[in-house]
């Protein structure tokens, strides 16, 4: 029997994800794909809302989109038939969320030397997407009015990793409680650099800002 | 139930340490959880006894966690105090304007291998 030893390692979990993920980002920078991390809960309309802003973007960028989920092929399909774009599906086989090893294993499965703009539709959920750094070069969420303004101070690690929310579901503004202004500043209590551009994706309002918003983030990327 | 994909993620790291110092059983590991992580000690544990069977040089390897004390520290006058019971607002001034100091961590702090 070898002798029983203690070996000191003292490092973060998250260590070897998120050195795994300045490699993937490293890499695309190179390549001169943007890759985009899309979060939120289930049901904020995140498909909807990449629907409407990848139709306004496809004729200047080339597009290609993973969606994350636990199981079916409901979200891929859509993008597919309601763009015309690149759409994989990708299976977490129950996790939920993505790292930067999964969200590479997608990235393989995309023609990347033909791409511009690479969307990872995260898992639906606001608190285990957050600690994972997937390697993309910017993080969104979208947060829904039917969700609540206080949604911020609730997860705010969430929050705190965006670089920008979207407002969704603004159409639906009268039927609810929700305070627009309140909501920014309780974004911006948790992350004062976080930009908001508030949308709907059933009437469209909005996603032009985002769009633009958008291609100037991913010429700046490929510069 | 991040606490799956948390577990793989310490699994592969501690494998990668015991391989460097040729060890072939890791029989202990000993993590340091802050208390507001967001990790729930007891998922942890129950998602780590599943996950260590599959693993030969880890079968039967405990799982020991240090839970760290959440505090935070006001930069207005200047206290530290438990987080958990007054989170952001400081209870000596009712100033916002504070930081957590420590109880956010995921750490492995060492492991016992054969």
């Amino acid at each position: 029997m070898d002798e029983v030893r203690i070996i000191e390692i003292k490092k973060s979990v998250f260590d070897d994800n998120n050195a795994d993920a300045d490699k993937l980002r490293g890499e695309l920078k190179e390549k001169g794909v943007f890759l985009l991390n899309l979060m939120s809960s289930p049901g904020s309309g995140k498909t909807s809302t990449l629907v409407r802003t990848i139709n306004m973007v496809k004729d200047k960028l080339k597009v290609a989109v993973m969606e994350a989920d636990i199981d079916s092929d409901v979200d891929a399909i859509t993008i597919k038939e309601a763009t015309g774009v690149e759409s994989i599906q990708l299976h977490t086989g129950g996790m939920c969320h993505l790292d930067a090893e999964m969200t590479r294993q997608g990235l393989d499965n995309l023609p990347l030397s033909d791409i511009d703009l690479a969307i990872l539709e995260n898992v639906g959920n606001l608190v285990c997407p957050a600690e994972f750094d997937t390697g993309s070069c910017v993080n969104v969420m979208i947060l829904s009015v039917p969700e609540g303004d206080d949604k911020p101070l609730k997860y705010p690690l969430m929050f705190s990793v965006c670089d920008l929310v979207l407002i969704n579901k603004i159409d639906v503004l009268p039927y609810f409680d929700f305070d627009m202004e309140k909501c920014k500043e309780n974004i911006h209590k948790r992350n004062p650099a976080a930009k908001v551009i508030p949308i709907s994706a059933k009437t469209g309002e909005g996603i032009d800002q985002f769009a633009q918003w958008l291609q100037q983030q991913v010429a700046v990327w490929k510069a | 139930m991040h606490e799956l994909g948390i577990v793989f993620h310490i699994i592969k790291q501690v494998k990668e340490v015991a391989k460097e110092n040729d060890c072939s059983h890791i029989s202990k590991v000993v993590m340091n959880i802050g208390e507001v992580s967001t990790i729930v000690p007891y998922y942890l544990e129950d998602c780590w006894k599943w996950a260590v069977e599959k693993e030969d040089m880890l079968k039967g390897c405990k799982l020991d966690i240090h839970i760290i004390d959440a505090v935070t520290h006001c930069d207005d006058c200047g206290c530290d105090y438990p987080t958990v019971q007054h989170a952001k607002i400081c209870p000596e001034c009712g100033s916002e304007h504070t930081w957590l100091l420590k109880g956010n961590e995921v750490e492995i702090k060492e492991i016992e291998v054969n």
